[in-house]
């Protein structure tokens, strides 16, 4: 057998066309792409066809009809002869309304949460996993649905409405001494206690929860300016603090002194003016209340059932941020002699922070995202009004499902280009 | 003389203290130990007397078991406190359960559940042999046997139209058609956002972040109401299958993620050593990669699976009415209206998600521990 002797040849080696990496991959994308382009064309041609047969209008224009309906719950002035863009403002605003105090309150909980079930008190560990188990195994709209059919529609009538307080809890103290068979006197004390305390300020019952109105009087505004510049000023402090204590060593209590600004400053102002605010208390007058704003039952049990759902989510996020720090962190700030506030605030707050706040901006996303579920009980958000009864009015699907979807995606978008900017400040300097 | 001491033999360890030991020991350290730790212990006693004690009256003690309408719900009828009607749950059980489907039909249903049961269980037992064969039957010719029983229209079965589905029939359809339409969906996603091809992995990225980052609601609405219109006017397209395109699309980008993070785990090296074996690409995926990267994301795939049980709930907003929203139908039966009947209706549909969702979630944990001796020296 007569052995080829191997051709040597220079510069690189000769391969097929077709078996050319450079050609394959530009011959494999061209045909995605046209597949890509092709189906967007055969979208756009069939959608242009069937709307001239359905008789639709298309295009921007709607946004300048008149809407004509009313929405029972505006952040903004709107009347029924508003246009579609002034909806879609006030479902904005409503959306964000619900995802702001929905984040925060749900961040409280949550860490509540959290730290309950890293608690070294067994009862409490195992009603924090308890809750977090149970709310995070039902679907979000049963919650919703159950909050607002079961719990708010069984609120009794304006006139019989539950008021939230002290009194009331007193007022029930006195009633279970009472019901014991306790000395009447001792009854007595928890009754004369509560009616010292006064009537409450928060009220529910089945049209939605009372709260008392914060009257701004003349000059507030200098209350917020001062808020504001404290809120400068702590910052200004704590970078100073931050430079003196590179440079020299010493340290300096900017948290604390900040914090002082911060309060101090607004309330200072407050008294300074005479105390511009004033609270108006919800009253009973026959059949209704007068005074005080009314939260609508469906914001209620909208945020209720979000706050409660992404709590149970935040809870696992902050116990695992707290977990992955490892023990040896706060062994070793033991050992040098930190006192245990000391290593909360610096060592293990810190770490955990790290791992915590990447999957805490998730589920603020997924609150924002979910708080759409509000068109099943016909809170007016975004999508319930601009989604639900605008797309009914017109029939303009394609542009008012766009414009929806858009206005979530910009939300998420934004929240994770400012996520990964976080990140690539957080990361750890490895070697 | 000897001056040293040395023990010869060790001393036995003396017991620890009594106070850390045993159910005293436990009282001390975990419910009573210091001020704090005890108001705990006493606020955590006040959350469960609050809770448990009513729940259980409610749901048991003073629940109405038997009875047909809902003068025996009522309070005034029974002179006592009522608790749950569970009469309403047996009445509206059949609706809850399968909707308005045929009475006389309703063996096919029930046939489905039946196979889908006994072709799922072995195949979540790690120890059951033939699971490649297995899976092919689940995941491949389940859905088409199924398909055909439930529709009908071939075989002498008669048509059932979508229309009359309903209850727990329509939640289990489109959980099972999103979990199986979502897999070869995300792999085919999670490998073309790891692929070299700039443009392959620009339309990837653009896809999965588009479904991710859009609420569930507006994609079921675009499947409804957007998604007919991109295609040509005389294609009849049912309700319910525009709402599985919709969930199929938005698990598939869910479940891409899942897999990506799959692609990401497995080692450089096993794809090197793919390659110089001389495997093409999709062998290298096929048969080196995937088989790996799937591996690890079980237990994530399994809780993607429960964001999308749950999540099929949503459906009721475009009108398919699943078992939440018979449930709310059921609600306005005036035969039935209550003050305890929402209760017990809600008390019925969470106890079914719980247990189902709940199984799962255990399940995953249980894969995760199995899966994980590997990793672990």
């Amino acid at each position: 057998m007569e052995l080829r002797k191997p051709e040597v040849k220079d510069g690189p080696p000769r391969v097929a066309l077709r078996n050319n990496p450079k050609v394959r991959s530009t011959f494999y994308q061209v045909i995605v792409l046209l597949v890509v382009l092709g189906c967007a064309y055969a979208f756009a041609v069939n959608a242009s066809a069937n709307l001239r047969a359905q008789g639709f209008a298309s295009g921007f224009g709607f946004l300048g009809n008149t809407a004509g309906f009313g929405i029972n719950q505006t952040l903004i002035a709107y009347s029924e002869t508003d246009s579609y863009g002034r909806v879609f403002l006030v479902g904005l605003l409503n959306t964000l309304l619900v995802a702001v105090v929905g984040c925060v309150f749900a961040t409280v909980l949550g860490f509540i949460i959290g730290l309950a079930r890293l608690s070294p008190n067994w009862l409490i560990a195992r009603l924090g996993g308890a809750y977090v188990e149970t709310i995070r195994n039902l679907p979000l709209l049963f919650q919703i649905l159950f909050w607002y059919l079961a719990v708010l529609g069984a609120m009794p009538a304006p006139r019989n409405s539950i008021g939230l307080g002290l009194q009331p809890i007193l007022m029930a103290i006195g009633d279970a001494f009472a019901g014991l068979g306790l000395p009447a006197a001792t009854v007595e004390i928890w009754r004369s206690l509560a009616t010292w305390v006064g009537p409450p300020d928060v009220y529910i019952n089945n049209r939605g929860v009372i709260l008392p109105q914060p009257l701004l009087g003349e000059g507030f505004e200098w209350v917020a300016i001062a808020f504001g510049v404290g809120v400068i000023g702590a910052f200004a402090l704590r970078i100073v603090a931050r430079r003196r204590l590179d440079a020299t060593g010493e340290t300096f209590a900017a948290g604390w002194i900040g914090l002082a600004l911060i309060v101090g400053l607004p309330v200072a102002t407050l008294y300074a003016l005479g105390v511009p605010l004033s609270f108006e208390h919800p009253q009973l007058r026959g059949f209704n209340f007068v005074g005080g704003v009314r939260l609508i039952p469906e914001l209620v049990a909208l945020l209720v059932a979000l706050i409660t759902y992404t709590a149970a989510f935040i809870a696992e996020v902050v116990r695992g941020g707290v977990l992955a720090v490892p023990r040896g962190q706060s062994e070793a700030a033991q050992a040098l002699g930190l006192r245990r506030s000391v290593i909360l605030r610096l060592i293990i707050v810190p770490q955990a922070l790290r791992v915590i706040v990447p999957p805490l901006t998730n589920q603020y996303l997924n609150l924002t995202k979910n708080s759409s579920l509000a068109v099943a009980i016909g809170y007016p958000d975004l999508f319930a009004v601009f989604a639900g009864t605008t797309l009914n009015q017109t029939h303009q699907a394609i542009e008012i499902i766009a414009i929806t979807m858009a206005v979530y995606l910009s939300i998420s978008l934004i929240t994770s280009v400012l996520m990964n900017w976080y990140n690539a400040r957080m990361r750890l300097s490895e070697r | 003389m000897e001056t040293t001491f040395v023990r010869r033999e060790l001393i036995a360890p003396l017991p620890p203290p009594l106070a850390t030991r045993g159910l005293l020991g436990f009282l001390r350290w975990r419910l009573f130990g210091g001020v704090l730790n005890t108001v705990l212990t006493l606020l955590g006693l006040l959350i469960l007397l609050v809770l448990v004690p009513p729940a259980l009256r409610f749901l048991l003690i003073d629940a109405v078991w038997s009875g047909s309408s809902r003068t025996d719900c009522l309070a005034e009828t029974l002179g006592r406190p009522v608790g749950a009607c569970w009469p309403f749950v047996f009445a509206k059980f059949r609706q809850f359960m399968y909707g308005f489907y045929p009475e006389s039909e309703q063996w096919r249903v029930n046939l489905t559940y039946a196979l889908g049961v006994a072709l799922l269980i072995p195949l979540l037992i790690p120890r059951v042999p033939y699971k490649a064969l297995n899976a092919v039957a689940f995941f491949g010719a389940f859905p088409v046997v199924a398909f055909f029983l439930l529709v009908g229209d071939v075989f002498g079965l008669p048509h059932v139209e979508t229309r009359y589905w309903g209850g727990m029939l329509v939640t289990l359809v489109i959980t099972f058609t999103a979990l199986i339409g979502s897999i070869p969906l995300g792999v085919l996603f999670a490998l073309g956002r790891a692929s070299k091809l700039p443009i392959v992995r620009m339309l990837c990225v653009i896809f999965v972040e588009f479904w991710r980052g859009v609420p569930l609601v507006t994609v079921l609405f675009f499947a409804t109401y957007m998604l007919p219109l991109f295609l040509p006017g005389n294609w009849r397209f049912d309700p319910l299958a525009r709402v599985l395109v919709g969930e199929v699309l938005f698990a598939g980008a869910y479940m891409a993620e899942v897999v990506r993070g799959g692609l990401q785990a497995v080692p450089r090296g096993q794809y090197e050593g793919a390659t110089a074996l001389g495997l093409g690409y999709w062998r290298m995926m096929g048969f080196v990669v995937l088989p790996q990267a799937l591996k690890y994301v079980i237990p994530a795939m399994v809780n993607s699976f429960i964001a999308l049980f749950k999540d099929t709930t949503l459906v009721l907003i475009v009108s398919i009415f699943d078992l939440l929203g018979q449930l709310r139908a059921a609600f306005a039966d005036p035969n039935w209206a209550t003050p305890v009947t929402l209760f017990t209706g809600f008390a019925f549909a969470g106890i079914f998600y719980f247990l189902i969702s709940f199984a799962m979630s255990r399940y995953a944990l249980y894969t995760e521990r199995r899966l994980d001796t590997g990793a672990r020296r």
